[in-house]
C-alpha cells in the first residue's frame, strides 16, 4: 500500500475548504472581515460598558460557587475574629467567608462590585454621548430605547446584587425598598407582602433576589445587549461629518485586523483597570457594617452611586401626605412621589425623547452623521438641564455627609437641594444655550476671517490689529473667501493649519522634535504643507 | 509621511481574475473589498520594514507581553505563598488582596497595551469607505412582502371562517391565565393575616403585659437610664430581639424634668395622658417615612433624627415630624412599671408602626 504524504502546510486551506463545503461561510465571512467601522474616541464609551459586563459575568460566576443565598440564622465562626460568635444570616456569613476564608475571594468580590459601578457609569456616559451628538435619531430610535432600558435593568441588577450580602447597610436599603413598594396606592401592601412573603424582612427575600440577580436579570441584560449590538452592526455606526463622509457612507477602518486588535487591547485595558481597582481600592467592606438588624443604622448610609439620585429625591421631598377621607381613610405617603412617580416619569421621557424631538422638528429623514452639541443648542441645553437635575439629586443623596464634612447645617443642605432642584436646571439650560451660540459664532468668525496668528500689526494711523490667517485662498472682495460650515471642527490654531508645525506630542517630554519656528515672525509661512491641506479634518484622522 | 505610496489606483470596474496566480494577495483583498462596496482610499504602512522604528516598536510590544508574563507569574507566586488568612493587626495578610490586584492589573494592562501598540503603531493605517445601503426596500419589494403576508392570512381563511379565530382566542386566553396562575398564586400573600401590619411584639399575650428588654434580653429598671439618656428596647418575648420583629424596636427615653413636663402636656393634648411613666417615654424607633431606625437622638433639642433621609421628630411634642420627608409622628408605646420594678408595655402601640401605606386608617 502506498503511503500518502501528509502535507502540513495544506491543512488550513483544506480545512477551510471542508468547512465552506458544508456551511457556505466564505462570502459572509468576507463581508464580516471587510466591514468598515468609523473611529472616534467617544465611540469607545459603550465598549467600556460591554467589557465591564463581561467582567461582571466572569467574577459573578466565581462568587456563586461560595455564596449561600439563605436567611437561616447561623453563628459566625470564620476567621474574622471581631464578628466570631455573632448570630447572623447564612447569606452574610457566606459573604464574610468569601471575603476572608476563600483564597482570592475578596478580590473577586471587589472586582465584581467595581465593575458593576463602572458598568453603570459607562452606560450613563455612553448615553450622554449618544444624546448630545444626536446619534439616537432615525433610524436608531429602537437602539436608544434598548439602551435606556439597559440602564434601568442594570439599576435593578445592581440593587438586587448589593442587597445579597445581607449586611447592615444593604439591609437598610432593602428596608427602604420595602417601604417604597408599600407606598404604592391600593396595591402597595399586597405587593410588598407577596415579594417578601409576609412582613419585612421575612425569610425568603434573599433567595428571591438571588435568582433574580444571577439568572433572570442577567438573562434580560444579555438579551438586550445582544439586540443592541446586533442593531449597531446592522444599521452601521454613525460617524462624525468630515472630508469624504456623507450620510450614505461609512468612512473608517475595516474590522480586521486593526480595528479588532484595538478592541481586544481595549478590553484587556478595561479588565486590567478593574483588577487594579478591585485589588487596591476597598469597596463595600461588609465586615464593618455587621449583620442586618432592624434597629441599627449609622449616619452616612449611602447606596451605590447610581441609586443615590433616588435617595436624594426622597430626602428633598416635602412631607406632603395625601389623605383620602373615604371609609376608614386612605393615604398616599410622601415617599410615593420621589421613588415611584419620579423614576416613572424619567423612564417615560427617556424612552420617548427621540420621537418627541423628531415630532417637534418635523424631522423624518435618516441621520447617519453626528451633530456637534453646539450646533443643536436646544437639545444640548435640555441635556445640560437633565444632567444638572441628576447631579443636584445625587449630591442631595449625600447631603448628610456634605453637611458633616463642610460643617454646614443639615437642614440648610436640604433646603439648598430643594431650591437648587428648581432653579439650577433652567439656569443650566440658559447658560448652555448661550455657550452653544457663542461657540457657533466663533466658528463662523474663523471661517470668515481666518485664524488668529498672534501677530500684531500697527497700521499707519496708529491702530493695532491682529493679523488673521484666512482658511481659504482669496477670491472674495477683501482678499479672502468665506467658507461654509460643514459641521465639523474648525481649525483655530496656527499649528492646526500646518503653519507652525504640529502640536508637540508627548506626555513628560516631546516624542518628536518640535518643528522649526518660522524664520521671522513678520513672515509666517502661510503656504500650508501639502499633506495637511484638508481643512476640517482633525489631524489624527489623516 | 507620504500619502501617495501604496495608494491603490482607482481602477475601472473590470472584475479582477482572482484565480490568476500573478495577482498579488493585496489585490485580491482590494477586489474582495470592492465586492462589499468598500473602497480602500488610503493605505499606508506606518513603519518601513526593517527600519529602526519597526525594531523599536517590536521591542516595545514584546516587552509589554513579557511584562504580562512576569506579572502573571508574580500573581501565582503571591496567590500560593503569601500569607492570606486574616489576622488581627497589620500583618502581611492585609497586603494579599492589593498585591493580587496589582499583579493581575499589570498583567492585563500589559496584554492590553501590547495589543494596542501592535494594532495602532505597527499595522498599516487605512481609510476605507463603505456604502451604507440603508435605503428602505424598493416599493415593489415592500409590496411583494406585504402581499405575501396577507396571502398567508387568506390561506388560513380566518376571514371566511370567523369561528376559528374566535374559538382560538377563547381557547388561548385561559391558557395565558394558566401560565400566570402558579406564579401569581404562589407568590401572593395576604398582607393582613394575623393583623400583622398593625401589631408588634408588644401586644400582650394571654393577658400578660410584655416587658421591655435590652438587646441581651435583660429587663430594665427605671434607675438603669439616667436623665437625658435613652436606650433601644425590645419586646421581652421569644425572638423579640431579632429581625422577626423588625417593627418592634423602641426607644426608651428618660426625659429631664422640664422636658418631661412639656412632653406630658403634649401627650394630654392628643389623649395619650397616661402613656408616659414618670419622666420616661417610649417611641417606636422605626421611622414612619421609610422604615429605617430613627436612631440619632439629640439630647439638647430633644430631636430624633433618622439618618436615612433626615426626617426629624420632636420627642417633647409627641415625636411630631418637624423637618424632612416624614409626614407622620412616631407612635408612642404606653409604658408602666410592673410589681417587680421592670418596665412593661401597658398595651401594644395604638398607632400603626413603620412606613405608611394605602389602607392605614
Amino acid at each position: 500500500m502506498k503511503r500518502r504524504k501528509f502535507d502540513v502546510a495544506a491543512v488550513p486551506a483544506k480545512t477551510a475548504g471542508a468547512v465552506d463545503d458544508r456551511f457556505q461561510v466564505a462570502t459572509p465571512l468576507r463581508k464580516l472581515l471587510n466591514k468598515v467601522f468609523p473611529d472616534h474616541w467617544s465611540f469607545l464609551l459603550g465598549e467600556i460598558a460591554l467589557f465591564s459586563f463581561v467582567v461582571l459575568l466572569l467574577t459573578g460566576v466565581f462568587l456563586t460557587f461560595f455564596f449561600e443565598p439563605a436567611m437561616t440564622e447561623v453563628v459566625y465562626n470564620g476567621s474574622y475574629a471581631p464578628l466570631r460568635g455573632t448570630p447572623m444570616s447564612a447569606a452574610y456569613a457566606s459573604s464574610l467567608d468569601i471575603s476572608f476564608d476563600v483564597r482570592g475571594g475578596l478580590i473577586m468580590r471587589q472586582m465584581h462590585h467595581w465593575s458593576a459601578l463602572l458598568f453603570m457609569a459607562s452606560i450613563v456616559v455612553h448615553m450622554l454621548r449618544v444624546f448630545f451628538t444626536g446619534a439616537f435619531r432615525k433610524p436608531r430610535e429602537t437602539n436608544w430605547i434598548i439602551g435606556s432600558l439597559l440602564f434601568w435593568v442594570g439599576f435593578l441588577a445592581g440593587f438586587t446584587g448589593y442587597s445579597l450580602p445581607d449586611d447592615g447597610l444593604s439591609g437598610t436599603g432593602l428596608r427602604i425598598a420595602s417601604a417604597i413598594m408599600l407606598s404604592i396606592p391600593v396595591i402597595g401592601s399586597w405587593l410588598t407582602s407577596s415579594i417578601f412573603d409576609g412582613e419585612f424582612p421575612g425569610t425568603i427575600i434573599i433567595s428571591r433576589f438571588y435568582i433574580a440577580h444571577v439568572l433572570l436579570i442577567p438573562g434580560l441584560l444579555v438579551a438586550l445587549i445582544s439586540v443592541h449590538l446586533g442593531l449597531v452592526f446592522k444599521q452601521k455606526h454613525t460617524q462624525w461629518p468630515g472630508p469624504g463622509r456623507t450620510n450614505e457612507n461609512v468612512v473608517g477602518e475595516r474590522m480586521f485586523p486593526r480595528y479588532a486588535l484595538k478592541q481586544g487591547g481595549f478590553f484587556m485595558v478595561v479588565f486590567g483597570v478593574i483588577a487594579l481597582m478591585g485589588g487596591l481600592f476597598q469597596i463595600n467592606p461588609i465586615w464593618y457594617f455587621g449583620p442586618y438588624e432592624a434597629w441599627v443604622v449609622s449616619a452616612a448610609s449611602q447606596p451605590d452611586w447610581y441609586v443615590m439620585f433616588l435617595d436624594g429625591s426622597t430626602r428633598l421631598m416635602p412631607a406632603w401626605e395625601i389623605h383620602i377621607p373615604i371609609g376608614d381613610g386612605y393615604v398616599i405617603p410622601p415617599l410615593f412621589w420621589p421613588t415611584v412617580v419620579l423614576p416613572g416619569i424619567l423612564v417615560g421621557i427617556s424612552l420617548l425623547y427621540p420621537f418627541l424631538e423628531a415630532r417637534h422638528l418635523k424631522d423624518r429623514k435618516h441621520h447617519n452623521l453626528l451633530q456637534r452639541p453646539r450646533d443643536v443648542p436646544a437639545r444640548t441645553a435640555a441635556g445640560a438641564m437633565a444632567v444638572t437635575f441628576f447631579v443636584v439629586l445625587t449630591l442631595s443623596g449625600a447631603n448628610d455627609v456634605i453637611a458633616d464634612k463642610f460643617l454646614i447645617s443639615l437642614n440648610a443642605m436640604t433646603w439648598a437641594g430643594r431650591i437648587g432642584l428648581l432653579i439650577l436646571p433652567p439656569l443650566a439650560y440658559y447658560v448652555t444655550y448661550r455657550l452653544c451660540l457663542g461657540l457657533q459664532q466663533h466658528d463662523r468668525e474663523v471661517l470668515a476671517h481666518g485664524v488668529e496668528t498672534g501677530i500684531i500689526r500697527r497700521l499707519p494711523d496708529g491702530r493695532f490689529v491682529e493679523v488673521h490667517q484666512p482658511l481659504a485662498s482669496g477670491d472674495g472682495h477683501d482678499g479672502h473667501a468665506e467658507l461654509d460650515y460643514v459641521g465639523w471642527v474648525v481649525p483655530k490654531k496656527m499649528n492646526r493649519l500646518g503653519a507652525l508645525g504640529p502640536a508637540i506630542r508627548g506626555f513628560f517630554y516631546p516624542m518628536e522634535r518640535p518643528a522649526e519656528a518660522p524664520v521671522s515672525p513678520g513672515h509666517p509661512p502661510v503656504e500650508p504643507r501639502a499633506e495637511r491641506e484638508e481643512i476640517g479634518s482633525g489631524e489624527s484622522r489623516r | 509621511m507620504s500619502t501617495h505610496t501604496e495608494h491603490p489606483a482607482p481602477q475601472g470596474r473590470q472584475p479582477l481574475d482572482v484565480l490568476d496566480p500573478r495577482v498579488s494577495r493585496f489585490d485580491i483583498v482590494l477586489e474582495g473589498a470592492r465586492r462589499d462596496d468598500i473602497e480602500i482610499v488610503h493605505y499606508e504602512p506606518q513603519v518601513v520594514p526593517g527600519s529602526k522604528a519597526e525594531r523599536r516598536l517590536t521591542r516595545t510590544v514584546a516587552s509589554f507581553f513579557l511584562l504580562t508574563g512576569l506579572a502573571a507569574t508574580a500573581f501565582l507566586v503571591i496567590y500560593i505563598w503569601w500569607p492570606w488568612q486574616w489576622e488581627p493587626g497589620r500583618g502581611g495578610d492585609k497586603y494579599y488582596t492589593p498585591l493580587l490586584g496589582l499583579t493581575l492589573g499589570v498583567a492585563l494592562l500589559g496584554i492590553g497595551f501590547g495589543i494596542l501598540t501592535w494594532g495602532k503603531k505597527l499595522l498599516p493605517k487605512e481609510v476605507s469607505i463603505q456604502d451604507r445601503h440603508d435605503q428602505p426596500g424598493a416599493p415593489e419589494d415592500r409590496k411583494i412582502t406585504g402581499e405575501t403576508m396577507l396571502y398567508l392570512a387568506d390561506e388560513m381563511g380566518v376571514r371566511r371562517r370567523p369561528l376559528l379565530g374566535v374559538s382560538l382566542v377563547a381557547g388561548l386566553l385561559p391558557v395565558g391565565a394558566v401560565a400566570a396562575a402558579p406564579l401569581v398564586g404562589g407568590l401572593i400573600s395576604q398582607p393582613h393575616k394575623n393583623n400583622q401590619m398593625f401589631t408588634t411584639g408588644f401586644a400582650p399575650a394571654d393577658g400578660h403585659k410584655v416587658r421591655l428588654v435590652r438587646e441581651d434580653g435583660r429587663p430594665i429598671r427605671p434607675a438603669d437610664i439616667s436623665a437625658g439618656g435613652q436606650l433601644t428596647v425590645f419586646p421581652g418575648i421569644e425572638h423579640g430581639v431579632s429581625n422577626r420583629h423588625a417593627d418592634s424596636p423602641t426607644l426608651l427615653i428618660h426625659l429631664r424634668e422640664s422636658d418631661a413636663v412639656a412632653s406630658r402636656e403634649a401627650n394630654a393634648r392628643v389623649g395619650h395622658g397616661d402613656y408616659m411613666w414618670g419622666n420616661y417615654a417610649a417611641f417606636s424607633k422605626i421611622c414612619t417615612h421609610a422604615g429605617c431606625p430613627a436612631s440619632l437622638y439629640e439630647q439638647q433639642t430633644n430631636r430624633l433624627l433618622c439618618p436615612c433621609h433626615q426626617s426629624q421628630f420632636l420627642i417633647t411634642d409627641n415625636a411630631r415630624p418637624v423637618f424632612g420627608p416624614a409626614s407622620r409622628r412616631l407612635p408612642q408605646l404606653p409604658i408602666e412599671v410592673d410589681e417587680e420594678g421592670f418596665f412593661v408595655a401597658k398595651s401594644d402601640y395604638t398607632e400603626t408602626v413603620g412606613p405608611d401605606f394605602w389602607e392605614r386608617p
